[in-house]
């Protein structure tokens, strides 16, 4: 159903649709030729049954009725997941997913269809609906394929296609065993391990070929309290593009006391007032303000077909000069980096909003020739059964010239909010959401009672512009945050530095 | 139809498991087809066309348990896949509730044509499906000069899944499903309002797209001009095709795994009053057409229609087979089926002229619910109601609230079920909400 046209959401995993379990060593190899994280372009061909006169007769055949550009896609991916409820590590589980996606563009518009066979017979005959966008006879000369080398930026130590499940299970039943020690109040603990290590190869009409390996892990907990006849829950995450070498003590030290500080201070915690207030966003997760307040509103699919609340305000002045706002897929083993985005272009540091001047929308192949720019290597995809659009990959904000203590003291009566589950945008009205799940009031510059379960809602042009100081402390969040548009869901990281927002609706009491 | 390879195959997945190590298997087979058309400015932007299939497995391994899936479906890659899959099931921790759902609770075979599936569907012209996706967008055409984009699209899929449990219970379900659908974007001065409308059905020749763009650009030029109002507690009428998003807040505390978990709010409310007397809903999974129609589920329980909900009582939970089994109660499903509500006599036009002051609301901006407190609170658009009369659209307001209280303050259903969606909800009046705007 395409009824998602104006919203956009984003969801953090808490203790639901968890997908992916690696059993053992080479696990999932699957009758193909074993690659691994250190194989090259050879090796990628090898392991799809491919070379390359197999993908220059797909090509030639994409564009057969005269297409502009085609390209392939070809994935395999491993997921893996351990989970414990109860305290037994009583559940596991792992997906394959494995095929070629052929897209064929002429102008703006899109032919795509995907084959989960790769063999030549296979891919011409997806090939050939995906021609069926364009509509005349056209002859190419053959493709001549070139490698893209691209650089490094999710380096790891040990493949998670090299851990059994052997090695993961003590680490979820001791992340359960921390959280139980810490508080008695404890009643029930959930955890979670999943990994996932794709294989992509890529190549397109302009005679790039490329591949690409993309490890994942998250690590999530979810606990109950009980206090008297009361209940109260919270979960942490972390989420990485990383190996088995971000699992230790510390990160399980850390996870442990995110949920039991955080599921105390719900017995505590209550709700606003109702009405507009001053809002401070702790540094790190609450980057979900640019997510949704801005991000999707940059992505140029939107402002293309003007239907973005930023369509016509590019070269403007949307903020105060120590805004800056930046969209960065180089970012060293975070969740929305990226080597080389799904249509081949390399990644980059996008500056979104510079010195609150809007300088960039987020592009993918379509939009950047429609606006005649460089492409900013946003063009992202779920998996080999999507096409790729506009989407961001880590989003936060630089830091600014004030202190953290500062910005609290100059708030007399509002709230501070650290902890969100989900928020979600109408890219057109620009109307923006977040969900608090804990934060603080603030009353004549201090913070005082805890707060929970709260929706804030703003306008995104009228809340960048209202965003009147911004902290040294920029913090990049590594949660598990998924963000979906068009059906499709990515992994995204945000980030913050301390911020105070003049005015945000939040969705409090009544007296 | 059948695939006698798919199902021969489910078989044979099941029976491989079991000679290697499984102690119970359920295996899932599926396969789909799919096509999307995209249209705008009477141009097509997108055409999508996929075929896709794969295979599920529970597994049961001397008292542990673990679930794989794969798209890779030769019978070579399979064996290794089950096996590995076996091996590393002998890891876990066991799970003394884990097993295959008791034979008699099973689906037993009975046929029964719920009218899910359109014989017609590989016989359809592509040409028709993409002049009804540019019908839809050329019928706004002029309508309005403050659109600035309408896009027209059409998409169908065809479905088909085979289930085999080792216990011998097997099982096929097809269904097929056609939708037109319509996103406006209007130009509204400072703001770029948008909206959507669609039509769905089982089969094609019931399909149409008509009035379906104009729905969509009416909606979204309704939307000009809207302000926040003041914060306070008044009424607040939802239209039907927006009550599920917070009736899914009341419906998740009644899964069994949220009660097991501690994680719901409607622990030990069977037989209590939870709601106003005016909320009665039946889970029916045996409605020809339905959305959600089937005569098993994901566990191969056989389907039964029940009461969730009669006159505010709280009847039954949601248990699947394992949490039943964890919670020492009989399963029900652990899915929900087509929900048919009971039905008040006005429509959302005399339960507008109904109210004294309160927000209409047409639509839910993000927000979220704590299943275990049931205190929420969620955005909100709509238009601003007072002494019966519509008097401007709304944005930018939340409300916050807590489940246990405000389905109490339900005071009026509508008689405008979504017929065509698998919760059929009417629209739905309630008093005493906390609005927080300026």
């Amino acid at each position: 159903m395409n009824n998602e046209f104006s919203r956009r959401e984003f969801i953090r995993t808490g203790s639901f649709s968890l997908a992916g379990m690696a059993i053992l060593p080479s696990f999932l190899s699957m009758g193909c030729n074993r690659i691994t994280e250190q194989s090259g372009l050879e090796e990628y061909y090898a392991h799809f049954n491919v070379d390359r006169e197999m993908l220059q007769k797909v090509m030639a055949e994409a564009l057969l009725r005269g297409g502009d550009y085609c390209d392939l896609y070809f994935e395999h991916s491993l997921s893996n997941y351990v989970g414990l409820q109860d305290k037994q590590v009583n559940r596991a589980g792992s997906n394959i997913d494995y095929g070629v996606g052929v897209r064929v563009l002429k102008g703006d518009q899109t032919g795509y269809a995907f084959s989960e066979e790769i063999s030549l017979d296979a891919m011409k005959k997806v090939a050939k609906t995906a021609a069926s966008i364009a509509s005349e006879s056209k002859d190419y000369p053959p493709i001549n394929l070139q490698e893209r080398v691209h650089p490094e930026f999710c380096k790891i130590k040990t493949s998670w296609e090299d851990v059994s499940i052997k090695q993961k299970i003590p680490y979820l039943q001791k992340l359960n065993d921390k959280i139980f020690d810490l508080d008695g109040k404890v009643a029930k603990v959930q955890v979670y391990l999943d990994d996932s290590s794709s294989y992509i190869l890529f190549a397109n009409s302009e005679g790039v070929v490329s591949f690409d390996y993309r490890p994942m892990v998250s690590f999530i907990a979810v606990c109950v309290m009980e206090k008297g006849d009361r209940r109260e829950d919270f979960f942490a995450s972390r989420s990485m593009r990383i190996g088995y070498e971000y699992l230790n003590e510390e990160l399980m030290d850390e996870i442990a006391n995110e949920v039991v500080v955080g599921a105390n201070k719900q017995f505590e915690a209550v709700k606003p007032k109702a009405g507009q207030m001053e809002v401070v966003l702790a540094a790190g997760g609450a980057g979900i303000l640019l997510h949704e307040a801005m991000g999707h509103a940059f992505e140029a699919d939107f402002n293309r077909k003007e239907t973005s609340i930023f369509s016509d305000k590019m070269g403007q002045k949307v903020g105060e000069d120590f805004v800056t706002i930046i969209d960065d897929g180089t970012n060293p083993n975070y969740r929305g980096t990226l080597n080389i985005d799904d249509e081949g272009i390399l990644t980059q540091k996008t500056k979104m909003v510079e010195n609150g001047v809007l300088t960039s929308y987020l592009h993918d192949r379509i939009s950047a020739k429609y606006y005649n720019v460089a492409p900013t290597g946003n063009g992202r995809r779920e998996s080999f059964r999507y096409a790729p659009i506009p989407r961001m990959r880590n989003t936060y904000m630089e830091a600014g010239p004030h202190s953290k203590e500062d910005i609290i003291a100059s708030v007399k009566d509002g709230i501070y909010v650290d902890t969100f589950t989900n928020g979600e945008v109408q890219i057109g009205a620009g109307d923006f959401t977040f969900y608090v799940k804990s934060g603080y009031l603030i009353e004549n510059g201090k913070l005082t009672q805890p707060i929970k379960d709260v929706n804030l809602i703003g306008n995104g042009p009228e809340a960048l512009r209202q965003i009147s100081m911004v902290g040294k402390d920029l913090k990049i969040d590594c949660g598990t945050g998924t963000c979906g548009k068009g059906g499709q869901g990515v992994p995204v990281s945000m980030g913050l530095p301390t911020v105070k927002v003049a005015q945000l609706t939040v969705g409090g009491v009544n007296a | 139809m059948k695939d006698n390879k798919k199902v021969e195959l489910a078989q044979w997945a099941s029976k491989y498991a079991t000679e290697n190590g499984a102690k119970e298997v359920s295996v899932s087979v599926y396969d789909s087809k799919e096509s999307e058309v995209e249209v705008r400015k009477q141009k097509i932007e997108k055409i999508q066309e996929s075929i896709q299939s794969g295979l599920s497995l529970k597994l049961y391994v001397n008292g542990k348990y673990s679930t794989h899936s794969t798209n890779r479906l030769d019978r070579n890659d399979l064996e290794k896949f089950i096996k590995e899959a076996i091996l590393g099931t002998n890891y876990l921790a066991k799970d003394q509730y884990r097993s295959l759902p008791d034979r008699h609770l099973c689906y037993d075979g009975t046929e029964k044509d719920l009218k899910l599936f359109d014989s017609n569907y590989d016989s359809i012209d592509p040409r028709q499906k993409i002049d009804l996706a540019m019908q839809v967008e050329a019928e706004t055409t002029g309508m309005d000069e403050r659109i600035i984009s309408v896009t027209g699209s059409y998409s169908d899929g065809s479905y088909r899944s085979y289930l085999v449990l080792s216990n011998g219970v097997e099982g096929f379900k097809e269904s097929t499903s056609y939708s037109i659908d319509a996103s406006a974007s209007i130009n509204g001065g400072d703001s770029r309002p948008s909206d959507y409308y669609y039509n769905a059905t089982r089969f094609w020749d019931q399909l149409s797209g008509e009035g379906v763009g104009k729905y969509a650009v009416e909606r979204a030029l309704r939307k000009i001009g809207a302000k926040t109002i003041q914060s306070g507690k008044m009424e607040m009428l939802i239209e039907n095709r927006s009550v599920g998003r917070v009736f899914n807040s009341l419906l998740q505390p009644m899964f069994g795994y949220n009660l097991q978990q501690k994680r719901s709010f409607l622990e030990g409310k069977i037989g209590k009053k939870i709601a106003s007397d005016l909320l009665s809903i039946t889970d029916n999974p045996f409605i020809e057409s339905g959305r959600n129609s089937r005569l098993y589920d994901g566990d191969g329980l056989a389907s039964r229609k029940m009461t969730v909900i009669e006159n505010g009582i709280l009847q039954t939970y949601y248990i699947d087979d394992y949490y039943g089994k964890k919670l020492d109660m009989e399963p029900t499903t652990g899915s929900s089926s087509n929900l048919i509500f009971e039905l008040g006599d006005k429509d959302l036009s005399a339960l507008t002229k109904d109210m004294n002051e309160g927000i209409l609301v047409t639509g839910f901006n993000g927000g979220n619910s704590n299943s275990a407190t049931g205190d929420f609170s969620v955005g909100v658009e709509g238009f601003y109601v007072k002494k019966g009369e519509i008097l401007h659209p709304v944005s930018g307001m939340n409300i916050t609230g807590n489940h246990k209280e405000i389905w109490n303050n339900l005071i009026a259903i509508g008689n405008d079920p979504l017929t065509d969606r698998s919760w059929q909800t009417p629209s739905m009046l309630f008093e005493g909400v906390d609005f927080s705007g300026l």
